[in-house]
């Protein structure tokens, strides 16, 4: 059941001038949150802005194994990101939650391929740690604009994650999009793989980024006939099924399909079930 | 501390308070189940259904805009048979009193959905969508003509021993006048308002910031003309006034009773704090506290306009 807190702004840490990364004090939203999971935020009073937004939760935060509470990755594009983004610690921020689907990990001998693109990374830390900590080995695809937006590498190096880089200006990694090297490590068969299911080893595919993106990682998962699964965004008004905003065309038989709340029905969708041609 | 009596009377029927979850705000009801608990409100007003399943608009279907928000979801719903079967069980087995808000295209769909939901286990009123801005067909042409109203009361009235209220657009010049259209043709109670028709345009691309070019304006920016007009409603007829539009407090929701609603809906607000309920019902409580008010019902219409008197003011 989600709940709702008042949550103290513990630190808020810029990553750049558009980036940053906010500790919220909600251990309770922050213990009950599988990787996916998102929160329902609303900064400030009155009804500037009105409606809350989502945000996906990105590290779960421990003291000597104590849940302090969460953190959320933002890029400052509307209202709400400004206000997260100039937040200074003891503002408090509204924080309904954990709400949505989750991301179904998978173990060893699996091998887990995470996508994100740009702030498309926040669901993949606390995967991350969840895969960790069974022994799935993880690699990291992520892509951004330039090597500026390219954030926490460290952090996921320092658990063990292989990264593969892009950007679309060549800064690092490879130049372009972060599909291309995706496709060529499916198309070599990377960690023991073959294309097109004779496997020595299974992966499973994450993605989360902007719907282009996922829509072509889903592409990509199909012609390798990889499992994948995609954490959508889409305009949301509550977060519980209530307003009818967020809804996805998922398949319906061969040729149709139907609209589900990404909110209830999602945000983590397997990729095979979105009706990309309807978008 | 005395005991306070919530309760109202819409019509024939009585809710255990005055707040209720507005349609389409509040998914099937069932959706809040794990939030609030939904034998403490009022009434929940489902989704509006029309007979068949319907897909709606495809997004975006929602924008906020100054103290409010523009939607055009376009009614998708599951369709009334899916909602007997699916939906009205569980909303039974929570003790909800469950308004089904219907919308059909044709007259004859209204009577039809009077009809099959007069059958089923658990529905305590119908509520009649003549004021959807969003879709093209049926709905808001019969709230927008007198006639058509009159119409579509009288024709359901005539199948349901059910109370029925029609929910009224405020995109018309004089909505007290289908306020009485609707007490004519013998309607129980009316509700509104409906949203406003408006639209948002995002500047730097020229499109419209809906797929469905417009939609509906809901939220605080809309409470004092919703206010107004629930006023100039309660003063046109004698049945009960369901108020609503932009509610967001137990303050809101007072403001609404005095100027003549007997019960209030609230909507987007839910969107913002799906803990509301208990909030406003204690606000509310609070308040009868303060002012010594036995019975909530009693303060519907209480609006004071008479001359003020003056007073001195000690700093």
């Amino acid at each position: 059941m989600p709940v709702d807190v008042e949550a103290r702004v513990i630190r808020n840490t810029r990553l750049s001038s558009d980036y940053n990364v906010i500790a919220l004090a909600a251990p309770d939203i922050a213990a009950a949150t599988a990787p996916g999971q998102f929160v329902m935020v609303k900064l400030g009073r009155g009804s500037t802005p009105l409606l809350r937004r989502p945000f996906s939760v990105f590290e779960v935060l421990r003291t000597n194994g104590h849940i302090e509470g969460l953190t959320l990755l933002s890029k400052r594009v509307g209202v709400t990101t400004q206000m997260l983004f100039d937040a200074v610690e003891g503002d408090v921020v509204s924080c309904l939650g954990p709400l949505g689907k989750p991301y179904t990990p998978v173990d060893p001998p699996t091998e887990a391929w995470m996508v994100a693109g740009g702030v498309g990374l926040a669901p993949f830390a606390t995967l991350t740690e969840v895969l960790r900590a069974g022994g799935t080995s993880v690699t990291l695809f992520y892509g951004a604009r330039t090597d500026r937006d390219l954030f926490y590498l460290d952090w996921f190096r320092d658990r063990g994650v292989r990264l593969v880089l892009a950007t679309e200006d060549g800064s690092l990694g490879d130049h372009g999009r972060i599909t291309k090297p995706l496709e060529r490590e499916l198309h070599k068969g990377a960690g023991g793989l073959q294309p097109s299911g004779a496997a020595a080893g299974d992966v499973m595919i994450y993605a989360c980024g902007p719907e282009p993106m996922l829509e072509a990682v889903a592409h990509v998962a199909a012609r390798y006939e990889r499992p994948c699964e995609v954490s959508v965004e889409r305009v949301m008004g509550c977060g519980l099924g209530g307003c009818y905003s967020c809804v996805i065309p998922v398949r319906d038989g061969p040729m149709g399909h139907h609209y589900v709340r990404s909110c209830l029905g999602g945000p983590v969708f397997a990729a095979d079930q979105i009706a990309w041609e309807a978008h | 501390m005395t005991t306070r009596d919530l309760s109202v009377q819409i019509g024939p029927l009585t809710l255990k308070n005055p707040v209720v979850a507005a349609s389409g705000c509040f998914g099937y009801g069932v959706e809040y189940a794990h939030v609030v608990d939904l034998s403490l409100l009022g009434g929940v007003a489902v989704k509006g259904l029309f007979l068949a399943p319907r897909e709606g608009h495809p997004p975006e279907r929602i924008v906020e805009t100054p103290a409010g928000m523009l939607n055009a979801i376009g009614l998708q719903g599951i369709g009334v048979d899916r909602f007997i079967r699916e939906k009205l069980p569980e909303l039974r087995d929570r003790r909800a009193t469950v308004i089904v808000n219907i919308c059909g295209s044709t007259l004859d769909e209204y009577v039809e959905l009077a009809r099959i939901l007069s059958d089923a286990d658990g529905v305590a009123a119908l509520e009649l969508n003549i004021s959807c801005p969003n879709i093209k067909e049926g709905g808001i042409t019969f709230g927008c003509s007198l006639t058509g109203t009159y119409d579509v009361v009288s024709a359901v009235k005539k199948v349901t021993p059910l109370p029925v209220i029609p929910k009224l657009t405020p995109n018309v010049t004089d909505v007290a006048s289908f306020a009485r259209a609707s007490e004519d043709a013998g309607a129980d109670a009316v509700s509104l308002v409906n949203t406003f028709l408006a639209m948002a345009i995002d500047v730097e691309t020229r499109r419209p910031k809906l797929s469905n070019i417009v939609g509906g304006l809901s939220g605080p920016a809309i409470r004092p003309i919703a206010v107004r007009m629930v006023y100039e409603c309660r003063r046109t007829v004698k049945i009960p006034v369901i108020g609503m539009g932009g509610i967001a407090s137990a303050t809101d929701a007072l403001e609404f009773m005095i100027a003549g609603a007997s019960a209030v809906q609230v909507g987007t607000a839910n969107f913002v704090d799906p803990f509301i309920w208990s909030k406003l019902l204690d606000g509310i409580r609070d308040y009868m506290q303060r002012h010594d008010i036995a019975r909530v019902a009693d303060l519907t219409g209480t609006i004071d306009t008479t001359a003020r008197e003056k007073e001195w003011i000690s700093s």
